[in-house]
């Protein structure tokens, strides 16, 4: 898994350094990105990162055998996760009724397709979260003890790692 | 020197060789070797596609002025041809060998991940079919297989055809990075034990280093190719100069995969050649360290010398000066391998079998292609030469010399362990000095072609002085090689039937993949020997002088 994530990250630094090349080129950064809702967003981003905090406390559920603990933070992470992926849609829906498209300039195409893929491997993400909770609950998992669990918690931590990169340059970015 | 260690098997069974049947078992199989076996097979259908188109390519070319094919189908021919050489053949070819290769080499029943290695497989493959699937959606693409923005934007190329492209990439990237994953993971924990990565087999030493190669650089390649498909699919600016964009970010993303990618296809061809050398000259490899060392060298280097391919772009003297120094500086690695092979083969008694000759070729060829390679990294030299035929010579050499040559090595050596038959040796030889004549009458006058300016990638010429003949003269050679690997299949299915009956160790070579039955049966070994040194087999076969016992030798060092 970590040579996985190792792969990955490979693909979105090649997004995130063209993202910050197309943003400001010409010298300055581009006019648009003054539209982003940086306040909403972190507190989303926030809700995110404390997503790593929650799964992290999964993680420990499993190593004291603690069934009910696991199955608690695995939801909270599920959650949290959501209420990000709604965040990112809210964001994306503002936008849009600005008429900020992917295909409006260089500036939007590069933010889309990068907070798009950041957003796409959440929602991947998720959906590995909501097998495992749904086999715990369901029982499949005779021993908590169990590599799936190990590797979609390395995957989380670094969908959210990302996200610490993606935030930094493109939020925190366009106030520089 | 009798202690044997049992190997895990998995325990519950897994629909594959054992209890399958006919096409179904092939479907269905997770086998490493199966899988294996499969790839190779698709690499010499691919192949045969490949050659087909270049041999059309020949033809339109060996006359002046020729009307034999429309300049739209010769765009199309010499786009798949590139993309289908590179990314059909020689890519399953060097993903075949270690797939099939590599878990024996290391003592191993299976891959680590059997289930993700049929993915990788099938990913790959109708990634492969995709490719030719645009010729039935309309057109097949046709602008140069690294389609450079922004010709291939949708303003440009409005056909389908580089959308399939996209898409066929993509999905062999994907397939190819979780076979490296796969490799990589199988490497580091499958080994049997007492094999340390000291004694690994160089093949596997290059395969794992090739993993992170592939890792790395495919990655970069997709980022690059989702970002052409939303360009062209929802109208966004990405490398589109007249909206803001910038068609040379294209350029720095497809060759920041597209060098490294030139080492994912040599690598493993060197450490084919490095299994085949030391065995036929019965000696083990002079510099072992150096020939593992060297290949983390070229790996980490390559990531830093793309922009030579960028050099007629007009980047500035700094930025060209930097990628010359560096490009030259992957020479250096590259050239102790050529070393340590010349000294291997120094003082021993060599054996010129088929496999053997391969090996020589290869140390030929790809020095001329890595000569050429060097001079290109010259910047001056480049702005003479760049996009014109020597360019094709050297991408030539370096692919076929180098890659292609090394396969072949590795098919006349390997042969016999994967189907328990010999290659007739006598059609091999018919067929390496084919190749060798074929292969270097129809590239070498490629490089006289640039000196005199003829550009790729042209559907005709005018007739100029000497282009004609040269030009005709390379499509005579192209039919010498072509000719080489009609034997080549003819050799296959010949020698699968009627081959001599292969021994478990045809060769007396000393890496543990000859230990077990030829062809192997579906669990790999029952149990392997406690690994003491890189030579297991020759430990095996001659107790009273064990690799290990000898005081002087480094191969005693490691853990036990």
């Amino acid at each position: 898994m970590m040579l996985f994530v190792g792969s990955e990250s490979f693909f979105f630094l090649a997004l995130i350094l063209s993202y910050i090349y197309y943003s400001r080129k010409g010298g300055q950064l581009s006019t648009t990105a003054g539209n982003l809702d940086i306040f909403k967003t972190s507190i989303f981003s926030i809700l995110l990162f404390s997503s790593s905090l929650t799964i992290y406390l999964a993680d420990l559920g499993i190593r004291r055998s603690n069934r009910k603990m696991l199955m608690f933070w695995l939801g909270a992470t599920i959650f949290l996760g959501t209420i990000f992926i709604i965040g990112q849609g809210v964001e994306y829906s503002r936008l849009f009724k600005q008429n900020i498209t992917i295909s409006r300039n260089v500036f939007s195409s590069a933010f889309f397709t990068l907070t798009g893929f950041h957003g796409l491997h959440v929602v991947t993400g998720l959906i590995v979260l909501a097998i495992i909770l749904f086999l715990i609950v369901s029982g499949r998992f005779r021993h908590l003890e169990n590599q799936a669990l190990r590797s979609a918690s390395i995957y989380w931590h670094f969908v959210d790692a990302v996200w610490v990169a993606v935030f930094s340059v493109v939020y925190i970015g366009s106030l520089l | 020197m009798n202690f044997r260690i049992h190997i895990p098997e998995p325990k519950t069974p897994l629909p594959d060789i054992k209890t399958g049947e006919g096409l179904l078992q092939w479907i269905s199989t997770v086998d490493h070797k199966l899988i294996g076996i499969m790839y190779l097979w698709t690499s010499v259908f691919f192949f045969i596609v490949g050659f087909a188109e270049a041999f059309l390519m020949r033809i339109q070319l060996a006359l002046p002025n020729n009307t034999f094919l429309s300049p739209e189908t010769y765009n199309q021919i010499f786009t798949t041809h590139g993309t289908n050489m590179i990314f059909l053949v020689l890519t399953p070819m060097i993903i075949g060998f270690a797939t099939y290769c590599v878990p024996m080499m290391i003592g191993a029943n299976e891959m680590a991940f059997p289930r993700l290695n049929a993915f990788s497989y099938w990913t790959f493959l109708f990634g492969g079919l995709l490719l030719y699937a645009s010729y039935f959606a309309g057109g097949m693409p046709n602008v140069g297989w690294f389609s450079y923005a922004p010709l291939s934007e949708k303003f440009f190329s409005s056909t389908p055809g580089v959308d399939y492209w996209i898409l066929s990439l993509l999905l062999m990237g994907i397939g190819t990075v979780s076979a490296a994953l796969n490799l990589a993971v199988t490497t580091l924990t499958m080994r049997a034990k007492g094999l340390s990565m000291t004694r690994l087999p160089l093949f596997v030493w290059m395969v794992f280093v090739n993993s992170f190669l592939i890792l790395a650089a495919f990655p970069v390649l997709n980022a690059g190719l989702f970002m052409l498909l939303i360009d062209r699919q929802l109208d966004a600016h990405f490398f589109l100069s007249s909206t803001g964009g910038a068609p040379i970010m294209w350029q720095h993303l497809f060759w920041g995969f597209g060098h490294p990618e030139v080492y994912i296809l040599a690598l493993p061809a060197f450490g084919m050649v490095s299994e085949v050398i030391p065995v036929f000259s019965r000696k083990p490899i002079f510099g072992y360290e150096f020939v593992a060392a060297s290949s983390v060298a070229i790996m980490l280097l390559s990531f830093g010398v793309w922009a030579h391919h960028m050099f007629a772009v007009g980047l500035g003297n700094t930025f060209n000066a930097f990628f010359a120094a560096s490009s030259m500086l992957i020479a250096v690695p590259t050239g102790v391998k050529i070393f340590n092979w010349a000294a291997t083969m120094w003082g021993g008694s060599v054996k010129l079998t088929t496999s053997m000759l391969f090996a020589l070729a290869l140390l030929v060829n790809f020095t001329i292609g890595g000569l050429s390679g060097v001079g290109f990294a010259l910047v001056p030299v480049d702005w003479r030469l760049t996009d014109s035929y020597f360019v094709v010579a050297h991408i030539h050499y370096v692919l076929i010399g180098g890659s292609l040559t090394g396969g072949l090595a590795a098919a006349y050596y390997w042969f016999p362990k994967i189907t328990g038959r010999m290659l007739s040796e006598k059609i091999g030889k018919w067929h390496f000095w084919l190749f060798f004549i074929g292969f270097n009458c129809t590239f070498f006058v490629f490089h006289f072609l640039g000196l005199l300016g003829m550009p790729r990638r042209v559907y005709t010429y005018a007739d100029f002085p000497y282009l004609g003949s040269l030009n005709f003269f390379s499509t005579m050679g192209a039919m010498v090689f072509g000719s080489s690997f009609i034997l080549f299949i003819v050799n296959i299915f010949y020698s699968l039937r009627h081959g001599k009956k292969a021994e478990n160790n045809p060769w007396n070579a000393w890496t543990l993949e000859w230990l077990t039955t030829s062809p192997p049966q579906p669990k790999n070994f029952e149990s392997v020997p406690l690994v003491k040194s890189r030579r297991p087999l020759w430990d095996l076969m001659h107790p009273e002088d064990p690799d290990w016992k000898r005081g002087n030798s480094k191969k005693t060092q490691g853990h036990e």
